[in-house]
């Protein structure tokens, strides 16, 4: 029974970080219909900053966890800097497929890069360890970060949905991703809010990358390669382009995942998230919340 | 007239064969240190990638469909080349690799490398295919994962391969795995697997099945209602794209002694895996056949002077410091491909020799429309 418990908890505390990446990528698809390979690059770029900014924040004589602000900041200048060089110009002259392809070159890009910054280089770092403590509660142990990594996300969530449901921005972009002429029409400025949305997205990955460094104090350049397939997955099992299936579809991913492990063989977890989505797919094309939009001609 | 030219042109592109053929035998009848231990398994190295690419430009190219784990059907065809042919070695079927018996047992294993890779493309391909674009991406690239995964967690694909020794992510044991005498010894076979497989992808391409699979890319709503079964030539170009990976497998099965899962993943530090032969087919033009074959040697001899060659450390400390990680150098130009021509440098364009001739007259024809363009815009931005 703790065996159990300590597996959903496991997969909560991974699963509510993958909806938080996955709440990036659905969000950037439902508005320029493009899988942005580079946000789990994202992911890198806010831990590394986190690595270098957490030492100056507590020689400063503040929470560690403060230094979440620059990061998210530094993430967003990114994730709005990969919309402005590399995705706009294909978008003018190319189709899906060039977009996609972009996406992912732009993820080797960054990868590539940050090794090739001196500072950085290709060896895995070890960032200061966050939320350390540990509760126990009738034999189950909890890490303050699980508390903290569920309650964030959660309310991120809730704010995020409310945002785009509620302020003039949120409500653009939810025109963006349905019209993109009408929008024009209707005097939203399209690009503006693509630019907003990145921004978004990338500081999420930023806020993750805390979370995610908390339970797994590593920092590597391929960081963010794995973490943002799973979060893809996550993302289209919950229906890719709707908030609530990427938060639904994160912890599920986590909970299978660390279900796999507990139960099954670590070695085979990979194949079990990636069977979870190839089911999903076959059965319902566009995710468990997701809306079954048909083609026109 | 029109008759008599194509005839030529079968002619010459036959010559064209027999005499690359002839080089690739030739190279492998020279002696000498620098021809065994560079040329020749640079040879060996580039025949793969060229069919790689190419196999992968079918998909890509010509059905405008996006595949992320096509290095998954070449590890199913690795392995199973490399099991197979350890069988017969361990069955005593031969000892040594050379000879008659060696050479059935060669054959036996390529064919199967390209079947086993055939059926499970087929196998991937009926339910995947149903998904387009993104989606499609996202599902292969999840059974490219599998496929390596679950080849980690076979007993008889690990260690010393036939349940000898436990599940593991390398194979050290192979009967293939050429020493580099028998890489000069058979280089011909691998000169003439790219010249059969380069063939039969131009037959289909070609053929009323690679005007179908084009139609389809262009516009699939249209192809469907003009009578064609969109899923059955979907599945069947995935199926031969898969065969043609699965041959691959084999040629590098021969290539290395060891096989490791991590060098079919989604993306490694070398220059195989599915990202890098994604941006061979985009480089060279998605819809060209040669294309793909020129990004293919062209890539490859970059990145192996990148390696070894003396022009890097000629450069400036910083520059330097980027040819470290040549995979930087590669997504920076595939970026800037893509934003200045959008379907690669060929486009569907196929090289032919029998168009040189015509070369100075269509680069002259560019350039004059290029500068009418100009001209012509100019004229529009002064009157707007």
């Amino acid at each position: 029974m703790i065996t159990f418990i300590q597996f959903l908890i496991t997969g909560l505390r991974l699963g509510s970080v993958y909806a938080l990446i996955a709440l990036g990528y659905t969000m950037v698809y439902g508005i320029i219909k493009l899988i942005n390979f580079a946000h789990g690059d994202f992911i890198m770029v806010g831990g590394y900053t986190l690595f270098f900014t957490i030492p100056i924040m507590m020689n400063l004589g503040v929470p560690g966890w403060l230094a979440v602000v620059p990061a998210v900041v530094i993430c967003a200048c990114v994730g709005m800097l990969v919309e402005l060089l590399a995705y706009r110009p294909v978008r003018k002259t190319g189709n899906n497929l060039t977009c996609l392809i972009t996406a992912i070159a732009m993820s080797f890009v960054l990868e590539n890069l940050a090794q090739a910054i001196p500072a950085i280089g290709p060896d895995p770092k070890v960032p200061y360890t966050l939320f350390a403590k540990t509760y126990s509660i009738g034999g189950v142990a909890v890490s303050q970060a699980t508390i903290i990594t569920v309650a964030v996300s959660a309310i991120i969530m809730v704010a995020l949905y409310l945002f785009t449901q509620k302020a003039r921005v949120g409500c653009a972009m939810r025109c963006v991703s349905e019209d993109k002429e009408a929008a024009t029409l209707m005097g939203i400025n399209v690009n503006h809010t693509i630019i907003v949305t990145f921004g978004i997205g990338a500081g999420l990955a930023a806020v993750a990358a805390l979370m995610y460094i908390a339970q797994y104090p590593k920092v590597y350049t391929t960081m963010g390669a794995t973490l943002g397939i799973y979060a893809f997955v996550a993302a289209v099992l919950g229906g890719i382009g709707s908030l609530p299936g990427a938060m639904l579809g994160g912890l599920l991913i986590g909970i299978v995942q660390s279900g796999a492990n507990t139960y099954i063989s670590s070695s085979m977890s990979d194949t079990f998230v990636y069977l979870i989505l190839i089911v999903v797919l076959m059965i319902r094309p566009a995710g468990i919340l997701g809306k079954n939009v048909g083609e026109k001609v | 007239m029109k008759q008599n030219r194509i005839k030529t042109r079968y002619l010459v592109n036959f010559a064209a064969l027999i005499v690359l053929f002839a080089v690739v035998v030739g190279m492998g009848m020279l002696g000498g240190n620098t021809m065994k231990l560079k040329i020749a398994p640079s040879v060996w190295q580039c025949s793969y990638l060229i069919i790689m690419a190419a196999s992968l430009n079918l998909v890509l190219g010509f059905l405008g469909q996006l595949s992320l784990g096509h290095c998954g059907f070449m590890a199913v065809g690795a392995y199973a080349a490399a099991l197979i042919s350890l069988a017969f070695q361990r069955a005593g079927f031969y000892t040594e690799k050379a000879g008659a018996a060696f050479f059935l047992v060669l054959l036996i294993s390529i064919a199967a490398a390209g079947v086993s890779a055939a059926l499970l493309g087929l196998l991937v391909g009926i339910p995947a295919l149903r998904l387009k674009g993104d989606y499609l991406a996202i599902i292969t690239l999840g059974f490219g994962m599998i496929i390596v995964n679950v080849i980690n967690n076979l007993p008889f694909c690990g260690q010393q391969g036939l349940s000898q020794g436990s599940a593991s992510s390398a194979l050290y044991a192979s009967g293939l795995g050429f020493s580099n005498d028998e890489k000069m010894q058979y280089l011909w076979v691998a000169g003439l697997a790219v010249i059969l497989c380069m063939t039969c992808m131009f037959m289909f391409v070609r053929s009323k099945y690679g005007r179908a699979i084009r139609a389809i890319r262009d516009n699939e709503i249209a192809a469907s209602a003009s009578g064609i079964n969109v899923s059955y030539y979907k599945v069947l170009t995935f199926t031969i794209s898969a065969f043609f990976a699965g041959i691959t497998g084999a040629l590098y099965a021969c290539c290395n002694a060891a096989l490791a899962t991590s060098s079919f993943s989604f993306t490694n530090g070398s220059i195989l895996n599915s990202v890098f032969i994604v941006v061979m087919v985009v480089v060279g033009g998605m819809g060209s056949l040669t294309g793909s074959v020129i990004a293919a040697v062209v890539l490859f001899l970059l990145n192996y002077t990148i390696k070894n060659g003396a022009w890097v450390s000629a450069l400036p400390a910083f520059l330097q410091n980027v040819f470290t990680y040549p995979m930087l150098v590669y997504s920076i130009a595939l970026i800037i491909v893509i934003m200045f021509r959008p379907r690669g440098i060929m486009g569907s364009r196929e090289f032919a020799l029998c168009d040189i001739p015509q070369w100075p007259g269509r680069i002259k024809a560019y350039f004059t429309s290029r500068a009418a363009g100009k001209a012509a815009r100019k004229e529009g931005k002064s009157h707007g």
